[in-house]
């Protein structure tokens, strides 16, 4: 009989047995993460050079230094309050409308540093969308709804086509081709989040930023979003929060671990602690404090 | 924002790769800050209204103190401007004690009511009947002064008073516009205080419930102190808006100033000596035209304190309850 | 223990004695009563105008020119003209200038800025003042004074709409912030510019509650009848008015006709009465209308 608690069951197991048996570090994963394969060079979109993010000269996290790559899925997982909301906003200058905000060191997306003075934060959100957690449809129909990105930014083209492209490659037209008219408050939690999506992806984005997009919604519609995403990946890069570490298992190409590392005036402080291909994170993960929350032993 | 530090490296894009992000002195940036400029503009207004009467009043307000003495002004209980010769006379004591007097007479009315029907609206009405009520309230609260004015003079006047209570009051009189102008701030009492008996937190009331207290206990001990201040608000709020009020007065008070508590006679308040000569046919250079500013600027004196003891008891209410 | 109960335990609940349930009753029943004395008041008051006013009340009445001399004659014309046309030159000033203060106050200002708050407290103190000074402002500045524009309709309609614009002010502010922060970072997040998303997303969905707003404060606007009688408005005038000439209106023909010494001119108050209460009436029922059918519930 162990006298050793139960969670440390698994750290009793050595490694390799449990990889072969099929358990996984991360609880209750179905399935492996896919391997992403490595070895030929992608495009880097996002490069993060010991960046952090201050509230009025608080820091909410600090030292993060990874890059992002094209048309892949990149995942930030972590407990509450470790910053990925904080830094994903930084993505697209959304923590601009906060005042008081500040961001140190440098974000550069193709090369070109997103804070710097002479950039502008419109024609930076042109290109890197995002979606957020809780769907955010206009008071209006959904035809409008997806219109307005287009019109706003002067796109040229038939509206209808724009509108009927951006629904398909949300897979949402079969479901409300025919009621385009209607009032998109109309429409279920899910659809509203497609319906969200379809809207960033009619103004053709490079980058979806995606910040708990699903933590709104039933199982089922998580499931829709999810396959969505595979799908999307194709054309587009997408960054992804989420606090379900079986989701950015299953749709991540990597991840990104982000914890609390210490706690000034009340406040906590989050930093990146690991950032690796998501089959590592979950099944190999370098840094103990990764493995242990994937494990489930925190968060 | 902090700038970033230019890591070497990082800079203008790599040829045919970055996209163009810049900031660009585009049409639209540029019409951006135009609109930004226009609504300022639309929002400095207001602080030009203020400075416009502020400044209006104070240029003809101390021409006239130029022709008549400011003691003799504040001070004189005799007030004649439009009399010959020796008659005539700038003491303003008695337009400011009508005034007084007859948003006292006006609170007498509407403090009691008005309480009375925002704690039973507050605290005992159904959702149903208060439904029905408070829109009746508030079309109360809408009717014109005018309105009120004409009610004052040919029904207060004759059938209440005379006929109903058999007092002996002049067609103008003290008495008639001082109910009616209680009516007018009836509304403005009862709606101010039901709101601050709604911000009462719900359980300071279960707290005494509690306790077996009954519900008239609740509310005349805990309820009911509880809102003081927001009540105290209230009342100074209805104040105001009587102190300022014209057209009751002008019908129903007639166009003497009284220095007397006669409510059968006429009063008549600084408001309405205003209107009052603005409808005559004075010239409008002369001293006796120049007393509507005086009045005026004393009138506005008086409603900015009010105003502002009304707000510090706004603030000292919200203070405990928000 | 000498101790033992000597009073008997209790375990009912014994109703409240007689004299407590009186209080009780007393004193809610005197709330009930003093609730219902204002709005008697109300009837009473609407019940003796219509008694003395519906009578007169005919089509001539609103088509003939005021009369100081043959009652019999005289109408409201000039009067009602004027005050048609102030509610439209009033809306026509304080909807822009209104919105755009609300706007800029909720939308671009720092609310740490001196300046910003100087406005605010300006607005704030600008409710309070008598409609009486206002008059006096209109006259001094509007009339005369720096704009010198003489005793002419626009005069008074900019001197009623300074008056009420602090009600659309703050009306429109209720309305902007009601509007969630989600549809601003929507819209934001897409790319659009500050002003786009405010055009486009917020000001339509604060529009029903800035529309019955306005219809408040127009209400409030044409019942005023100090500021006219400062800014010279003409009680007989017998012709139609213009945007620049001078002007009549229905709270200063009602004054005429109550403060003239014959009775049956007492009595075409109260018609005049009847027709500007038709007015509002009117107004407050689109303005409920609007507001149940727009309404935006977020």
């Amino acid at each position: 009989m162990s006298e050793t608690p139960n969670t440390d069951v698994a750290a009793e197991v050595p490694r390799q047995e449990r990889e072969a048996s099929g358990i996984n570090v991360a609880s209750g994963l179905r399935e492996e993460p896919a391997a992403v394969d490595t070895s030929t060079p992608k495009e880097t979109i996002f490069s993060l050079n010991d960046v952090g993010v201050q509230y009025g000269g608080v820091p909410a996290v600090e030292d993060v230094t990874f890059d992002m790559f094209k048309n892949e899925i990149t995942a930030y997982i972590g407990p509450s309050g470790c910053g990925k909301s904080t830094l994903i906003r930084c993505l697209n200058r959304m923590n601009d409308l906060i005042p008081g905000a500040t961001v140190t060191g440098t974000i550069a997306y193709h090369g070109q540093d997103l804070y710097a003075s002479n950039i502008d934060p419109v024609q930076v959100r042109k290109r890197i969308g995002m979606v957020f957690q809780k769907p955010n449809p206009f008071p209006k129909s959904i035809f409008e709804n997806i219109a307005f990105g287009p019109r706003v930014l002067g796109m040229k083209g038939n509206m209808h086509e724009i509108v009927e492209r951006a629904l398909r490659r949300a897979a949402l037209w079969d479901e409300v081709k025919d009621r385009l008219k209607h009032n998109a408050f109309g429409m279920s939690g899910g659809q509203q989040q497609r319906l969200c999506i379809a809207r960033c992806l009619a103004i053709e984005p490079d980058v979806i930023l995606m910040d708990e997009p699903a933590s709104a919604l039933d199982p089922i519609s998580t499931g829709a979003i999810e396959e969505l995403m595979l799908e999307l990946k194709e054309n587009f890069s997408i960054v992804i929060v989420t606090h379900n570490m079986q989701q950015a298992a299953r749709v991540s190409d990597r991840t990104a671990f982000f914890n609390v590392t210490k706690v000034e005036e009340g406040k906590r402080v989050g930093a990146l602690v690991e950032f690796n291909p998501t089959h590592k994170v979950f099944t190999n993960p370098d840094d103990k404090r990764t493995e242990d929350y994937v494990s489930g032993k925190f968060g | 924002m902090a700038g970033a530090d230019l890591i070497a490296g990082f800079g203008s894009p790599p040829g045919g790769g970055g996209p163009d992000l810049t900031r660009k002195r585009t049409t639209r940036s540029v019409s951006e800050q135009v609109i930004k400029g226009l609504l300022a503009a639309a929002a400095v207004l207001s602080v030009v209204t203020t400075t416009g009467i502020v400044i209006s009043l104070l240029n003809e307000t101390i021409q006239f103190f130029g022709e008549v003495p400011i003691g003799d002004y504040l001070f004189g209980t005799d007030w004649n401007p439009l009399a010959g010769g020796d008659s005539q006379s700038f003491g303003v004591l008695p337009l400011v004690f009508s005034t007084f007097y007859m948003t006292g007479i006006g609170l007498l009315i509407a403090v009691p009511l008005g309480l009375a029907a925002a704690i039973y609206l507050a605290e005992y009405a159904t959702p149903r009947v208060r439904k029905t009520i408070k829109p009746t309230l508030e079309v109360l609260a809408g009717i014109p002064t005018i309105v009120l004015g004409y009610f004052a003079l040919t029904y207060i006047t004759p059938v209440i008073l005379r006929d109903l209570l058999g007092i002996e009051v002049q067609v103008f009189n003290g008495l008639a516009a001082g109910i009616v102008l209680g009516i007018l701030v009836l509304p403005t009492i009862a709606s101010v205080t039901e709101d601050a008996l709604s911000a009462v937190p719900r359980a300071l009331r279960e707290g005494a419930f509690g306790m077996g207290a009954t519900k008239r206990q609740v509310v005349t001990r805990v309820v009911f102190p509880a809102a003081l201040s927001g009540i105290v608000a209230a009342l100074v709020l209805g104040a105001s808006r009587a102190v300022g009020e014209t057209v009751i007065i002008l019908v129903a008070g007639g166009a003497s100033p009284n220095l007397s508590f006669d409510l059968t006679g006429p009063q008549q308040t600084m408001a309405a000596f205003i209107a009052q000569t603005a409808r005559g046919d004075i010239s409008t250079g002369s001293t006796e035209f120049l007393t509507i500013y005086a009045v005026g600027f004393t009138l506005f004196v008086i409603t900015l304190v009010l105003n502002a003891i009304a707000i510090g008891f706004v603030r000292k209410f919200r203070q405990v309850y928000e | 223990m000498a101790a033992a109960s000597t009073t008997p335990q209790r375990t009912a609940i014994d109703p409240a004695p007689a004299a407590i349930r009186l209080k009780e009753r007393l004193f809610a029943g005197s709330l009930f009563l003093s609730t219902l004395v204002g709005l008697l008041f109300l009837a009473v008051l609407i019940i003796d105008v219509l008694q003395d006013g519906l009578s007169n009340l005919s089509w001539d009445f609103i088509t003939s020119f005021p009369s100081r001399v043959i009652p019999e004659n005289a109408g409201v014309r000039s009067a009602l003209l004027g005050t048609l046309y102030l509610i439209v030159v009033v809306a026509v000033f304080i909807v822009p200038v209104g919105v755009a203060t609300a706007v800029y106050l909720e939308e671009y200002a720092d609310r740490d800025r001196w300046w910003n708050r100087i406005i605010e407290l300006n607005i704030q103190n600008l409710a309070a003042v008598p409609s009486v000074v206002y008059g006096i402002l209109g006259l001094a500045w509007i009339v005369r004074g720096p704009l010198s524009l003489g005793r002419i309709l626009i005069a008074g309609a900019l001197t009623l709409g300074l008056l009420v614009l602090p009600v659309v002010i703050v009306v429109a502010r209720e309305a902007i912030r009601a509007v969630p922060p989600s549809i601003r970072e929507g819209s934001l997040a897409l790319g659009a510019t500050k002003w786009q998303t405010i055009w486009k997303q917020v000001l339509p969905g604060a529009l029903p509650g800035i529309a019955t707003g306005v219809i408040l404060a127009l209400s409030r606007a044409i019942g005023e009848t100090a500021p006219l009688i400062l800014v010279g408005a003409v009680a007989f005038a017998r012709f139609d008015p213009t945007l620049t000439s001078q002007f009549n209106a229905l709270p200063i023909a009602i004054l005429e006709f109550v403060t003239d010494q014959e009775r049956i001119f007492h009595d075409l108050a109260a018609s005049a009465i009847i027709v500007l209460l038709i007015i509002l009436l009117l107004m407050n029922s689109v303005a409920i209308y609007l507001r149940n059918r727009y309404e935006q519930k977020w």
